[in-house]
């Protein structure tokens, strides 16, 4: 018998009971009722309180903003699907030196993303209760090796992308897409329990919220 | 053909680092001598504590949650076989290979066959209690192929040939100078001057794993959850070790029991709210990554997942201790535990240490396995872990449950009657008779005797002394109940008032 028949069989047998399936209560809340604003006032109070920097704008100052937290970045790296507005005022200049651009088609190595300072991308939903940022591997937030290697992290927010809270969030994505969630630069607290912000993951998080 | 036929088979129970080698009193006795220990571990676990209780008090719904989260569990435990099916097929639909383990060797060996496919003799690895369980570390050592642990805390227990502690902070008993002097000893390359701050011994791990990240070909890690509906794997951690190690090797495999299945997508919504807050005390945890089978051209290519029974199918034929395999290893329990705040994990033998490791491990092995029949007396069954767990497992109860399952897999071992049997015979030939029980009251004032001045009995002789070990006697009372009662009516008989047995005398 193969280890899959064996096991499904002694679990099938552990069940011969027939124990009842129950109707699972789901009496929790599914929406927060908060508007645009409070939303991006509570995200901005949990990152922060994670040590991510934030920065809430209109949409005419991304550019000259990550211009800024670009400037002493050596080099950076944006997947090919990036908004290229936002880039308007970095670089602008095709073919120069600073700027790498990654696609699936085209990937960086893992070599190349580790001599890059910095990675520019958009986010695909944001939940405001948990300061927590979901990145779905859409062209505009690429592969999820390029958000990771680079050592700084400057991420754009939509504030129409904002949920209140995580189910709200969740109902939004598509769970089969490579996704990872991000709440605050890396951190740890392994060591008697005093938090460390900046371990494996990028050190420092830049969120620009749109209004 | 797989459907069962109703031929029942007997439990087969898990293998692996599941046992407690020595028993748990003496286990304990010697932890209880380590003062470092002891303060490491109370500063940990009322510090937790606090920020979860914290986080917690947040939400309005918490309640509900766990209410959703214990029902999603129960439902899970008895729909299984059609879950793990679902499981599969999604998984498999994307790219993922799937492989069956009946216990940990059989996962040993899957796990370093695969390595082994791929050509190399180094895999980084991502915090797991699984791995942890069936002893996959020490496996791979022995054919010649050697596994890094990237989260900080495994590679400092790692580093020191140690064992994890705790679940969730394994190396919660070593504070930071211990940590410095390992990072001096073992670590290659080590700056000799490095100091004790937590923030520069992690920047020592980053140096010293970041090469390993970069260059590792093949990654090993467990998972929190696996979403049947969608054949979704979800890794939960705060350092990006775990997604160095999901993201950018060439092959994943990972170590998943089989017990950790969610039905839909809309369950991670509860379990994501629950996780975090009660492991860490955080709203969130600073990563989660998820992966359904393989995606072309973002992370690893040869996607592989070993489900492991390893005694799980053992636990869940157990009607009443089933719902101890709803566990999150979130370490709320533990964390609440005064058992636990005083011994630690070592003391529990098994990986899975606290109130949780005290039900889990004899209910994987069996309760005769080892020593592991003394973990369900581990505890005083004050339910602070029952309050505590995010989806509700009634672990005293389950305790109890034990208990009585030991007492009764101890009958008819032996011809020679245990204490415990001659305890209770002498109990019921005393309590069985009210005239026997008056002749023994008639001792209490001896026991008074005993005691002494500070009325209390700190040593029983003989097999009693086991009672006396860990708590004193108090003075027994002057008298019985019985005889003041006795006493007290006797006093309207004095003055000519009901007088019963007199009065049937007068009759006659």
């Amino acid at each position: 018998m193969s280890a899959r028949e064996d096991i499904l069989g002694r679990i099938r047998s552990a069940l011969r009971d027939s124990p009842e399936v129950p109707r699972i209560p789901r009496g929790y809340r599914a929406t927060s009722g908060l508007d645009e604003a409070a939303c991006i006032e509570l995200l901005v109070d949990r990152l922060e309180d994670y040590k991510a920097r934030v920065s809430v704008v209109g949409a005419a100052e991304v550019p000259a903003l990550i211009a800024g937290l670009l400037a002493g970045a050596g080099s950076y790296v944006v997947p090919d699907g990036l908004d290229a507005l936002w880039l308007a005022a970095v670089d602008s200049q095709p073919g120069n030196a600073r700027r790498r651009t990654d696609s699936a088609a085209a990937p960086l190595t893992v070599a190349e993303l580790d001599s890059v300072d910095a990675v520019v991308t958009g986010s695909a939903v944001a939940v405001a209760e948990t300061g927590t940022i979901i990145l779905d591997g859409s062209p505009d937030q690429g592969r999820r090796a390029i958000s990771l290697v680079p050592d700084h992290h400057i991420c754009v927010v939509d504030a129409k992308d904002i949920a209140g809270i995580l189910p709200e969030a969740l109902r939004r994505i598509d769970g089969t897409r490579p996704l990872t969630m991000i709440s605050g630069p890396s951190a740890t607290s392994d060591i008697e329990l005093e938090r460390v912000e900046g371990v494996h993951g990028p050190r420092r998080l830049d969120v620009i919220i749109v209004r | 053909m797989s459907t069962f036929l109703g031929m029942p088979s007997l439990p087969v129970f898990g293998t692996g680092n599941l046992h407690a080698t020595e028993s748990f009193p003496k286990a304990a006795r010697h932890e209880l001598n380590n003062a470092q220990l002891r303060a490491n571990l109370g500063h940990a676990t009322h510090t937790i504590r606090d920020k979860r209780l914290k986080v917690v008090s947040e939400l309005p719904d918490w309640e509900q949650l766990r209410d959703a989260g214990s029902a999603i569990k129960e439902s899970v435990m008895a729909r299984l076989p059609e879950l793990l099916e679902q499981f599969e097929a999604n998984f498999t639909a994307r790219g993922g290979i799937i492989h069956w383990a009946r216990d940990a060797d059989e996962a040993n060996r899957i796990v370093a066959g695969l390595i082994r496919d791929t050509g190399e003799t180094e895999v980084v690895k991502v915090k797991s209690m699984a791995t942890q369980e069936i002893g996959l570390n020490e496996y791979l050592e022995e054919q010649g192929i050697a596994a890094y642990e990237t989260d900080l805390a495994e590679l400092i227990v790692q580093l020191d040939h140690d064992k994890p502690s705790h679940i969730l902070v394994p190396a919660i008993h070593k504070n930071r100078t211990e940590i410095r002097d390992i990072f001096l000893r073992e670590m290659p390359g080590a700056d000799p001057e490095l100091t004790d701050e937590p923030a520069v011994l992690a920047m020592a791990a980053r140096a010293h794993l970041r090469r390993k990240f970069l260059t590792a070909k093949v990654a090993v890690s467990g998972a929190n959850f696996a979403l049947a509906d969608s054949g979704t794997l979800a890794v939960v951690e705060s350092e990006g070790n775990g997604r160095m190690c999901l993201t950018l090797p060439e092959t994943l495999i990972t170590v998943m029991g089989v017990e950790k299945l969610l039905p839909t997508w809309q369950d991670l919504e509860v379990f994501m709210q629950l996780l975090p807050r009660s492991s860490t005390g955080e709203r969130m945890n600073p990563y989660t990554s998820l992966w359904t089978g393989v995606t072309e051209g973002d992370g690893p290519q040869n996607v592989h997942l070993v489900l492991l029974d390893n005694g799980r199918s053992a636990a869940l034929a157990d009607e009443m201790g089933r719902s101890a395999l709803h566990c999150i290893r979130c370490s709320a329990c533990m964390n609440v535990c005064p058992v636990y705040e005083r011994t630690g994990g070592h003391a529990y033998g098994s990986t899975y240490p606290g109130p949780i490791g005290a039900i889990l491990s004899p209910l994987m092995t069996g309760i005769q396995a080892e020593e592991n029949n003394s973990l369900p007396y581990a505890s005083s069954l004050c339910g602070a872990c029952y309050d505590a767990c995010p989806v509700k497992i009634n672990i005293p109860d389950i305790l109890v449950h034990l208990r009585s399952v030991d007492v009764d897999s101890q009958r008819g071992k032996t011809k020679l009657p245990s204490q415990m049997d001659i305890g209770m015979k002498a109990a019921s030939w005393a309590l069985s008779s009210g005239k026997r029980l008056g002749l023994l009251e008639k001792g209490l004032p001896l026991g008074r005797l005993a005691a002494g001045p500070d009325r209390k009995i700190t040593r029983l002789p003989g097999i009693a002394g086991g009672w006396t070990q860990s708590r004193d006697i108090p003075a027994p009372p002057a008298e019985s109940f019985r005889s003041w009662w006795a006493k007290e009516h006797q006093k309207p008989d004095a003055e000519g008032m009901n007088k019963p047995s007199e009065d049937t005398g007068d009759q006659a």
